[in-house]
């Protein structure tokens, strides 16, 4: 294949994973956006493995590492839990990263292809920031997989002076910069190329390990974001145009999905960026103990549940992180389908931050067959809440707190929540009375209009299953 | 063994309630206590000495051994003085007392030195309370039983109807008073088909009664009626003035008239006179709910119905006997929860906790001493106005939020051009090719992104995931490029070493992209209407 057909290959392959994401933007297209993803790939690869820059010998090397590659990828995609994406999505970009220094490596060491003057400058400065971001990538992926499929605590682990230490390490970075462009030759180079990825391996751990559990939504699509910009890195150090789209591509989508993941929890965006955020909070809890919310918890039992289920006319649930823990979709979906068979009106509220993913609920409820017409998201449902007879709160507790609207010294102050107390009578279901993850406590439970359901969200869903049916 | 519960008959004549009921016996005796019924006291509410007896109470044949077995006496209605000689010391009776009209019976209940909690003292403003509070249960009660009355004095159709007999005009009905028995009265009657109109002196509920289908007629006035503790007050002359000539317009237009108003402690106030009565259309129905504290209707006769001017006026004082079962079950609830507050313990042992606000409240004679009127209870402060700070501005992404300020903007395209100055002052033309490409790929990346509906976040990431594994591309020129010459002085290219990396970048990129791919497949195929 001459350059100027494999060019023309990657303009098509360019075209096509645009295509892509716009067709992930509407579940009708979705799936048919998916399969021009696909066909780009293999656009990509062919032309590129077809292409001038790779001799015969490459070939068989190729092969066997794609043949490794690809059937570890189809065992993990096959085998994952639905409840487990957030941990596979988050691994998966740890190994972009880790591609990405491989890569930068390579290139450095490579004197296939010999730069000069500026060029040259240009060119080592693209190879410290590719493997840079590449480690960064890398490593707090790797926390944020430790993180989520809780091998690693939630709670954000917060140094003392660590925005301090950040800054150093940003200076000694920036520093051993200098000395890697100034280097003559590659193995005098070595040393600073080393000591910068060490340092950005470390930083990469330190920013994730400042974030706590329940902001994993948008650390995920940062590191999905970053993941992108190490691909435009390796682009410009390559001078390969395709690359560079669409690692900007991705990574400008995945800023795009932190920005609106922040909107949603009312964060600052730039300080997600740097990492380290929910500082605040501990401080701000103080002066909100001192608002203890009054009144007292009325718990119920499932069987009281389910009348209540059966009473009303319309029902909204609102699914949360214990749902995914409890493995409870199914059983929510057998409930909603007996419930809209008796002509309730059973609606879905989702968060945009319920979960530990972006629209981590929305992908449980459609592996339980959940049809998505029913599912709403907070802006479109929140003015229903007062029209509503039943909200069943499933496993969730800060989305739902109204302190973010009553308590300007609460933590969560200023996060749109769904307001489920505007219902008739609202039941959450919970293991016990602890507090969410941004450690506030929840003045919901103790509305004269809501109902505890303590225990396993899949037990005791079973258990109102049990008692719908045998109530007719 | 815990204290002894009694369940006597209820004497009263004509009242059917009793104070427990077998299902509510069961939670009783899981706190602890003992229940003993008299017998036939649930028979007029359907529930027989056996259903008590399986739900663990044992029967007591005569009323006096009841009596003088008892520690814990649960009533409906206030004790006769024949039931307070009954009483002896140290005895606890909880029923329905009306404190402020039975002077008589209080002081009888005095002498006995017994402790008494009135269910009609409950502090119905403390949320913790409304468990407890047997007076909006048989309000609610009440409420729905005088549409029921209405409906089966009234000669029509309650909904509107087109047969092939004719057409039939839905019924009318006005409804005077939005309490709790309004409310039911409204809901039932809605939900029979009537046109429902409603009118209170507290302008706040009408949003309530609009709630249940009903129609808010506010009074021509402005005045505000709301008396504390949830009943509404006597309000000014103008105002009744007003209010009756609204009152005469809804009589020469509707075909039933149900009545609620109640003010605590005072006759009930005479919304309807006979005037309205004779204004009203033959056939009409007017149901006193206030007739056993004199009526709302001048015509009223408490107890009875009677037809006056052709129009049927329903005097009933026993509506919530009326649905005897239903209102025993709900009293005998509100009887166990205040049972739950007494016994914290769970050991059937009660504790009179005067300083709980809401036992406190319920007290009206404590040992043989007259704690009635109970002072004020300390309220939980009225919620105040949300603070300005907290107001949530409605950001839906997607939509355009506000723009930036015009010297934010300056500032920003400053940085702007300054960078883009520099980038084009210094860099070669091949790299400002590439900085091209990359900065419009950017805003492609945005523009395509930022409507993606919520629910597919998930199926986006991974499918952006699996894209980001273009950069097995890098990996891929690297394995094995054409040889080049080396330019002099230059180290031979480490073949083998690169190989290796890049077979591993290679094999990486591979888990993600056929990974990434097949799992994003997996999600959507799950995504259906």
């Amino acid at each position: 294949m001459s350059d100027s057909l494999v060019t023309a290959a990657y303009i098509g392959a360019i075209m096509l994973f645009i295509l892509s994401l716009s067709g992930l933007s509407n579940p009708e297209t979705a799936r048919r956006g998916n399969l021009f993803g696909i066909l780009g790939m293999g656009i990509a690869v062919l032309a590129t493995v077809l292409g001038s820059r790779v001799t015969a010998a490459g070939i068989p090397w190729i092969i066997g590492a794609m043949v490794v590659g690809g059937s570890i990828g189809l065992y993990a995609a096959r085998t994952v839990q639905m409840t487990q994406m957030p941990e596979l999505v988050a691994f998966m970009h740890s190994l972009v990263g880790l591609a990405a220094m491989a890569v930068g490596f390579v290139s450095y060491i490579d004197t296939s292809v010999a730069y000069t003057g500026v060029d040259k400058t240009i060119h080592e400065v693209e190879i410290y920031l590719g493997i840079l971001i590449g480690a960064v990538t890398f490593s707090g992926s790797v926390i944020a997989f430790g993180k989520l499929s809780g091998r690693i605590g939630g709670k954000p682990l917060l140094l003392p002076g660590r925005h301090f230490l950040n800054l150093i390490g940003l200076l000694v970075v920036i520093w051993f910069g200098r000395e890697f462009i100034h280097a003559e030759t590659v193995s005098s180079g070595t040393t600073p190329l080393i000591v910068m990825t060490v340092i950005a391996l470390l930083f990469g751990m330190h920013m994730v390990m400042a974030i706590g559990g329940a902001d994993m939504p948008v650390v995920v699509s940062m590191l999905n974001s970053y993941s992108g910009w190490a691909a435009a890195a390796t682009g410009f150090m390559l001078s390969n145009d395709l690359l560079i789209v669409i690692g900007a591509l991705v990574g400008s989508s995945g800023a795009i999905l932190s920005f609106i993941m922040c909107q949603a929890m009312n964060r600052n965006f730039i300080s997600v960026i740097a990492g380290g955020f929910g500082g605040g909070a501990p401080v701000a809890k103080v002066g909100g103990d001192a608002a203890q919310p009054a009144g007292e918890v009325v718990p119920v039992g499932a069987a009281e549940t389910a009348e209540l289920l059966r009473d009303a006319k319309s029902v909204i649930i609102v699914p949360g992180y214990g749902m995914a823990v409890a493995q409870a979709q199914h059983t929510v979906y057998e409930i909603t389908k007996l419930l809209r068979e008796k002509k309730i009106n059973v609606r879905f509220g989702i968060h945009p931050v319920a979960g530990r993913m972006p629209g981590h609920m929305n992908v449980l409820l459609a592996e339980a067959k959940v049809p998505y017409d029913i599912v709403f998201e907070m802006d479109e449902i929140n003015d229903d809440f007062a029209n509503t007879d039943v909200v069943m709160v499933i496993g969730a507790n800060d989305i739902v707190n109204p302190a973010a609207q009553d308590d300007p010294t609460s933590p969560i102050a200023g996060m749109p929540v769904l307001e489920v107390w505007k219902a008739k009578t609202s039941i959450v279901m919970k293991r016990s009375m602890a507090s969410g993850y941004a450690g506030v406590d929840n003045p919901l439970f103790y509305k004269e209009n809501n109902r505890m359901l303590f225990g396993d969200a899949k037990k005791m869903l079973d258990e109102v299953l049990v008692s719908l049916r045998s109530g007719g | 063994m815990g204290l002894v519960i009694g369940v006597p008959k209820e004497v009263f004549a004509g009242e059917k309630r009793v104070a427990t009921v077998p299902e509510v016996v069961e939670k009783l005796i899981k706190l602890g206590f003992a229940v003993s019924v008299e017998a036939g006291a649930g028979d007029a509410a359907n529930c027989d000495d056996a259903s008590y007896v399986a739900a663990g109470a044992s029967i007591a044949g005569d009323g006096r051994a009841l009596w003088a077995n008892a520690d814990v006496i649960f009533k409906v209605r206030a004790p006769s003085l024949e039931e307070v000689a009954l009483m002896r010391e140290g005895q606890t009776l909880i029923s329905f007392i009306w404190p402020a009209q039975t002077p008589d019976l209080m002081t009888a209940m005095t002498a006995r030195k017994v402790t008494i909690l009135a269910m009609d003292c409950l502090p119905r403003m403390l949320s913790r309370a409304q468990k407890m509070d047997a007076l909006t249960s048989m309000a609610g009660i009440s409420g729905y039983r005088a549409v029921i009355e209405a409906a089966n004095v009234f000669g029509r159709f309650f909904a509107g109807q087109i047969t092939a007999a004719g057409k039939v005009p839905p019924a009318k009905v006005f409804i005077a008073g939005a309490g709790v028995a309004g409310l039911a009265a409204i809901g039932a009657a809605a939900s029979m088909g009537a046109i429902v109109r409603a009118n209170d002196t507290r302008a706040e509920v009408a949003d309530q009664v609009k709630s249940l289908g009903g129609e808010f007629v506010a009074v021509d006035y402005a005045e505000e009626g709301g008396g504390g503790g949830g009943y509404a007050k006597v309000m000014s002359e103008g105002f009744q003035q007003a209010q009756r000539e609204m009152y005469a317009k809804q009589a020469r237009e509707v075909d039933i008239i149900i009545t609620t108003a109640l003010i605590p402690g005072k006759p009930a106030p005479k919304l309807i006179t006979a005037e309205m009565v004779q204004s009203m259309k033959a056939g009409s129905v007017i149901v006193d709910m206030a007739a056993e504290q004199g009526g709302n209707c001048e015509l009223t006769e408490p107890g009875k119905a009677v037809v006056k001017h052709g129009v049927t006026i329903v005097g009933y004082t026993d509506l919530t006997s009326r649905l005897a079962k239903q209102a025993s079950t709900l009293y005998g609830t509100n009887l166990f929860r205040l049972a739950e507050e007494l016994c914290k313990t769970k050991d059937g042992v009660i504790n009179v906790n005067m300083e709980d606000d809401a036992i406190r409240g319920l007290t009206v004679i404590k040992d043989g001493a007259v704690t009635w009127p109970a002072p004020a209870p300390k309220l939980p402060a009225v919620p105040a106005p949300k603070p300005a700070a907290a107001v949530v501005v409605k950001k839906g992404h997607g939509a355009a939020s506000a723009p930036m300020s015009g010297g934010k903007l300056a500032v920003m395209f400053a940085v702007a051009a300054a960078l883009f100055w520099f980038v084009g002052a210094n860099a070669p033309a091949a790299f400002l090719g590439h900085f091209t490409v990359f900065v419009l790929a950017c805003f492609v990346g945005y523009m395509v992104v930022w409507n993606v509906t919520p629910s597919l976040h998930t199926p986006l990431m991974s499918v952006t995931n699996a894209i980001s594994s273009i950069i097995v591309i890098g990996a891929l020129v690297q394995i094995a490029p054409p040889a080049v010459v080396g330019l002099p002085g230059q180290s031979a290219r480490p073949d083998e070493l690169i190989r290796w990396f890049a077979v591993v970048g290679i094999a990486l990129s591979a888990i993600n992209m056929f990974g990434g791919f097949a799992v994003t497949q997996r999600m959507l195929a799950m995504f259906r209407k």
